[in-house]
């Protein structure tokens, strides 16, 4: 609950919202999903972590939750992300470098030691393995005595992005979205509290698209999923992905127009194309980061007043949720310190500004409304590219779309514009082709994680292969294989029964290799 | 224009890191100021860039590291085409703080191209790579 009553900062009383219909909650729900907004319930501040060992990342979650940060999101190093051991040939000089290392379900216990799994919300940024570390989450919250039903949090698992931008796949798509159909079948059935799928622009929009790519291929792929669940054999409404994760840029009234033209877009197509009837199926929710992208190494401090202007427009544009980047962000992974200034900007932002009292308080601007129609308009003429590519299917138009290379080449294209109007001058970033004084100075103190860190996971991942019963891993990787053969055989208990007997996260991945393949893209210049 | 052959780059990321803008951008940037560019692209090893060089006769090696293994990673790409006979100058762009930049130096890497390089910047950064080994 935010503070009332609700007055501005001189006393005069305000609504909670302002003009006609339709009013926030109420369809298409272009002003925001809930007809008061901020006033029942602010956003989520979510702060993303981590980094080194679990060990080391646990100190970090608790520190933001004494903070008052209101739920947990794990950024996990790169050799996890790609389903790789911390002993691996390639994992070298990666451990614990750009997120924490998790091998078994062992660091996954460390990673959340002291924190109440039943009583904190989660979110785990992880694609490709993504149900190789939802399986070792679940396992660390029976172990502990917390059943998986009160389990609450959000796998991102939106692995359709990873073949556009991100480029963290590790099986070709057609089983790497059988998976994502897995995980979604498996949280429906047993996992209430859990979102199984946050299908994300961010990652499009860092790689270089432009607001109205962004939207349009994420929605795209929100859609994929919807029609690859059906074809599983759920019910729409059983499902309806009820969340999605945006980036947050600095060019403000575009991105608020982006996610009001989210919300409406979806709530349309979800009621006419896929014939969703319960509500909440028609409600995008979302969380939002700020773009890392628009951090410069040019003097950093100037990023906090990027993020907190980002950060606003997130908010004007009805995030459930928010991630703000730390300043430093540019040169390294985040300092304590410059996450909690990056969280108190949050805060400002929530308590003092007043922009928290009223919903879409842009709604009914001229120009904020133009932009929101512009931006739909321009997705939908890639919703019909893509419909036509697919012969009628969003999920064939994305397959064919990623397999032509289609996304990548659009948005590399996006990419050199910008780098070009940047070099040219015609757009202006400050400290890096202007205002450059004080571009000089010295760098501030940086988080630095050293080889010792990498040694120290590779001990104990020795230490869980050497304590562990070596018979009952291999049986259950057996079973993985087998059931890994079987297209309509959900992976998920399986996976919960590998990790549990602790086989690592790459052993499990080498078994899904075996059956699925691996891929290669066709590389776009 | 001089009469010389074009500068012949590889343009590779180095390990398990994805995030690929940066060098695709380069990629064009280069082509557009006349060298030849052979892209690797991604989840390249030592052993495929080494290969890539000898078998494409490249002048200079261009890495992007935004995974912070620089340090661990830069150091071995060079001393593994020294280890090949192949005196090829290596640049590394990406995010590196400066008190790292000595440390490459150290180790062999001719040069280091920081986020938001100007685009002039990165052209002579390869050439002077290349320059300097009296190409």
């Amino acid at each position: 609950m935010t503070e009332g009553p609700f007055r501005t900062l001189s006393g005069i009383p305000v609504e909670a919202v302002y003009g006609d219909g339709p009013l926030p909650g109420e369809f298409p729900y272009t002003r925001g999903v809930h007809p008061d907004m901020y006033r029942s319930r602010l956003w989520t501040m979510r702060m993303f972590a981590g980094f080194g060992t679990a060990e080391d990342t646990n100190a970090r979650f608790r520190e933001l939750l004494r903070s008052g940060g209101t739920g947990l999101s794990t950024a996990f190093d790169m050799p996890t992300l790609m389903g790789r051991d911390s002993d691996h040939e390639w994992a070298m000089g990666e451990v614990g470098r750009a997120g924490v290392a998790v091998d078994t379900v062992e660091d996954m216990a460390d990673l959340f030691a002291g924190i109440d799994l039943g009583a904190v919300s989660t979110s785990m940024t992880i694609n490709g393995p993504a149900p190789i570390l939802l399986a070792m989450y679940v396992v660390v919250a029976e172990e502990s005595g917390v059943e998986r039903s009160r389990l609450a949090g959000t796998l991102q698992n939106d692995i359709l992005k990873e073949y556009q931008a991100q480029k963290e796949y590790l099986f070709p798509p057609r089983p790497s979205v059988r998976l994502v159909t897995d995980v979604i079948r498996f949280t429906t059935a047993e996992m209430p509290r859990w979102n199984p799928v946050s299908v994300s622009g961010y990652h499009i929009r860092e790689a270089g698209s432009t607001a109205a790519q962004e939207l349009a291929f994420t929605l795209a792929n929100g859609f994929a999923y919807v029609e690859a669940a059906c074809a599983a054999g759920l019910p729409v409404d059983s499902f309806a992905p009820r969340l999605s994760f945006f980036n947050s840029h600095v060019d403000f009234f575009e991105e608020v127009g982006k996610f009001r033209a989210a919300r409406r877009i979806w709530a349309r197509w979800m009621r006419d194309r896929y014939g969703a009837t319960d509500e909440r199926s028609l409600k995008l929710r979302f969380h939002t980061q700020t773009a890392g992208v628009s951090l410069t190494a040019q003097q950093p401090e100037v990023n906090i007043a990027r993020v907190a202007l980002q950060a606003l427009a997130g908010v004007m544009g009805g995030t459930q949720s928010l991630h703000t980047d730390s300043h430093d962000e540019a040169l390294a992974l985040p300092t304590a310190e410059a996450a909690r200034i990056a969280l108190r900007s949050q805060q400002v932002i929530a308590h003092e500004t007043g922009v928290a009292s009223v919903a879409d308080p842009l709604g009914g601007s001229h120009y904020v409304e133009w932009m929101t129609d512009e931006l739909e308009r321009r997705a939908e003429e890639v919703f019909a590219h893509l419909d036509e590519l697919g012969g009628g299917s969003l999920l064939e138009g994305v397959h064919a779309a990623i397999e032509s290379g289609w996304f990548v080449g659009e948005i590399a294209d996006a990419a050199y514009r910008y780098e070009r109007e940047v070099n040219s001058g015609d757009r202006i970033v400050v400290g890096v082709n202007a205002f450059t004084e004080g571009n000089d100075s010295r760098q501030a103190d940086l988080l630095r994680i050293d080889q010792e860190t990498e040694d120290l996971q590779r001990r104990r991942l020795d230490a869980v292969r050497r304590s562990r019963d070596e018979r009952a891993v291999a049986t259950s990787l057996s079973r993985v294989a087998a059931d890994a053969a079987e297209p309509t055989t959900n992976l998920l208990p399986a996976l919960l029964e590998a990790v549990s007997v602790r086989a690592t996260l790459g052993e499990v991945v080498d078994v899904l290799e075996g059956v699925f393949g691996t891929y290669v893209e066709r590389t776009v210049v | 224009m001089s009469g010389d052959p074009p500068i012949r780059v590889v343009l590779a990321k180095l390990g398990l890191d994805g995030h690929d803008r940066g060098l695709k951008v380069v990629a064009r940037i280069l082509r557009d100021a006349g060298m030849e560019v052979v892209y690797l692209g991604l989840r390249q090893t030592t052993e495929t860039i080494v290969d890539a060089v000898e078998q494409e006769d490249a002048d200079v090696v261009g890495i992007s590291m935004l995974n912070a293994g620089h340090l661990t990673l830069g150091p071995r790409i060079v001393d593994a085409l020294a280890e090949a006979g192949l005196d090829v100058p290596v640049v590394i762009g990406g995010i590196v703080p400066d008190e790292d930049r000595p440390a490459l130096a150290d180790a062999g890497v001719a040069g280091v191209l920081g986020p938001g390089a100007p685009i002039e910047e990165v052209v002579a950064g390869i050439r002077d790579a290349v320059a300097a080994r009296g190409r």
